[in-house]
């Protein structure tokens, strides 16, 4: 009974985090399906949001609410500009150099907020206050209910967005033609940013449940995050929006059940572990297609 | 006024002169075939015409209105629509999704609403919903609605192109090879078609076509491109007995 107690506990564990990698990697995802680029300041947007939260609430006092609002508006801004100057002048360019500017911009903002807030890690306490539930013998903390409720709707919110609205249509005729898709009217810049400012908006909310679980801010704290969740994006196949929740949430749970019945120390090298033994298996990710070259 | 004037269109690529000193004037409500051998320049010109290419020199106008220099997506807005060569369905997206992408420059919500959902965002939708299925229903692909575009068969995918350019209201629309690869029969049926969206959707036509039982059968006047520039100009039985033209084709 105490095994499997304990296993559930790992599982709810394993699928607060892995809801949370599930949130980022759907940006990773978004931006690769549609501008063929692998954003890799994406996780530092994490850090600019759990940044943005406390100069908010801890430093200006408002509402939590209007805080997180005016978060999920500060990061969506700055995914936009961040494209506008740094990615939309290379669209034409190879991708290694698009690559090469996406680290740089990851380290400029890094570094941008060491010099803002300094290298001293800031002590920032949880905004979310919802009591634990006990569900039996299992104790569910509040921040794990309001993590599973709050990454579920995004999910739902995101995949009606796509399929149903017009905007989530141009952005899916982007993503597999974009000449086409301008021959046919649709806006491609405009598209382009709306991809941006949603993913970001997501990476902004993965960094205040990220900030809420973990209650320290670091001006490299969106990295690790940034990088596992790359890895769930490849994990469930990289363009794939089910790929990336599903890749998100794997790479949650294998690394709660490692950390917790194997080794903390092995945890990370099993769940990369298990990214290499799955590309080698199936190259293109759990639900990515292999793209058939028609000549 | 003519609905569109091409006047001394021309692009170089580096050293290659594609497309040199061509002429088109295009009546509103004709039908009109490019052709000439492959190579000379026709998808070039479709290029050019819909912004894909900016011309080197030259000027393009629909209406009177200029529209060198504008992008693809402001040019399919002022009403140029084409299909492509090699078919370019979104292929990932059912055949009602595809039309209703070319839906977009007419039929406008706010973000907000379909964020939100609210009560317009259903109305506007339904109204993209029965115009693509107005759409679809003329090329007789209405039952296909929620097939992917891919799993269509080759003859309809040719079709599906036709109805989503359709869609974006064109007043002329550009067939790139719309006959390429189609066996006798689906050619014969590719031309009723041509006839029926002319007088449905009051639409001019411009083709590019190699069939020539098709470029004689429905076209009513036919410029002939070679290296570039233009060959000849005229009515198809005058162009195809034309000399220059057959050895264009043939060669000496």
């Amino acid at each position: 009974m105490d095994l499997v107690n304990s296993i559930l506990e790992q599982l709810i564990n394993g699928l607060r985090t892995g809801s949370i990698y599930a949130l980022i990697a759907l940006g990773y995802t978004m931006v690769y399906g549609i501008a063929k680029m692998i954003n890799f300041a994406h996780g530092d947007i994490i850090m600019v949001g759990a940044y943005a939260l406390y100069v908010f609430v801890g430093l200006l006092g408002l509402h939590p609410v209007i805080a997180v609002l005016l978060t999920i508006v500060v990061c969506s801004v700055l995914g936009i500009t961040i494209e506008k100057v740094a990615y939309k002048p290379l669209r034409n360019a190879t991708p290694l150099a698009v690559l090469i500017t996406a680290i740089g911009v990851s380290y400029l903002l890094q570094n941008l907020s060491l010099l803002i807030f300094k290298a001293t890690p800031i002590p920032f306490g949880s905004i979310i206050r919802v009591p634990s539930v006990k569900v039996g013998s299992l104790n569910i903390s509040g921040i794990t209910i309001v993590t599973l409720v709050v990454t579920t709707v995004s999910m739902i919110a995101l995949t009606l967005f796509i399929n149903k609205s017009k905007a989530g249509r141009a952005m899916r005729a982007v993503s597999e033609d974009k000449g086409a898709a301008e021959l046919m009217g649709v806006n491609v810049n405009q598209t382009i940013s709306l991809t941006f400012a949603i993913g970001s908006a997501l990476a902004a909310v993965a960094g205040i449940l990220f900030i809420s679980q973990y209650e320290t801010l670091l001006p490299t704290m969106g990295a690790l995050p940034g990088i596992k969740a790359f890895v769930a994006a490849v994990l469930g196949g990289i363009g794939s929006i089910p790929g990336a929740m599903l890749g998100g949430i794997i790479l949650g749970i294998i690394e709660s059940l490692s950390k917790a019945y194997i080794s903390t120390q092995l945890a990370d090298a099993i769940v990369f572990g298990i990214l290499v033994i799955v590309l080698l298996v199936k190259p293109s990710g759990l639900l990515g297609k292999l793209k058939i070259e028609k000549v | 006024m003519a609905l569109l004037e091409v006047k001394n269109l021309g692009i170089s690529f580096g050293g290659l002169r594609a497309v040199d000193n061509l002429n088109m004037t295009i009546e509103e409500g004709s039908l009109v075939g490019l052709i000439g051998p492959n190579g000379a320049g026709k998808t070039t010109a479709f290029n050019l015409l819909t912004g894909v290419y900016q011309p080197t020199d030259g000027t393009i106008s629909l209406n009177g209105e200029k529209i060198v220099g504008k992008k693809p997506a402001e040019i399919c807005q002022s009403g140029i629509a084409r299909t492509f060569q090699n078919i370019r369905l979104f292929s990932k997206m059912s055949v009602k999704d595809n039309v209703k992408v070319a839906l977009h420059n007419q039929i406008t919500y706010r973000l907000a609403e379909s964020m939100l959902h609210l009560p317009g965002y259903f109305k506007r939708e339904k109204e993209m919903d029965e115009r693509a299925g107005d759409i679809l229903r003329v090329f007789d692909l209405e039952q296909f609605s929620e097939t992917l575009a891919s799993n269509l068969p080759y003859g309809k995918q040719r079709k599906l192109e036709i109805a989503r350019a359709l869609a974006t209201n064109p007043k002329l629309l550009l067939l790139d090879e719309p006959a390429a690869g189609m066996n006798p029969n689906e050619t014969a049926e590719l031309m009723e078609t041509i006839e029926l969206i002319r007088k449905q959707f009051q639409v001019t036509i411009l083709l590019i076509e190699h069939d020539m039982k098709l470029v004689a059968g429905i076209c009513e006047y036919l410029y002939v491109l070679n290296f570039g520039t233009e060959l000849a100009n005229g009515t198809p039985e005058e162009v195809l007995n034309d000399p220059r033209v057959i050895t264009a084709y043939l060669g000496e």
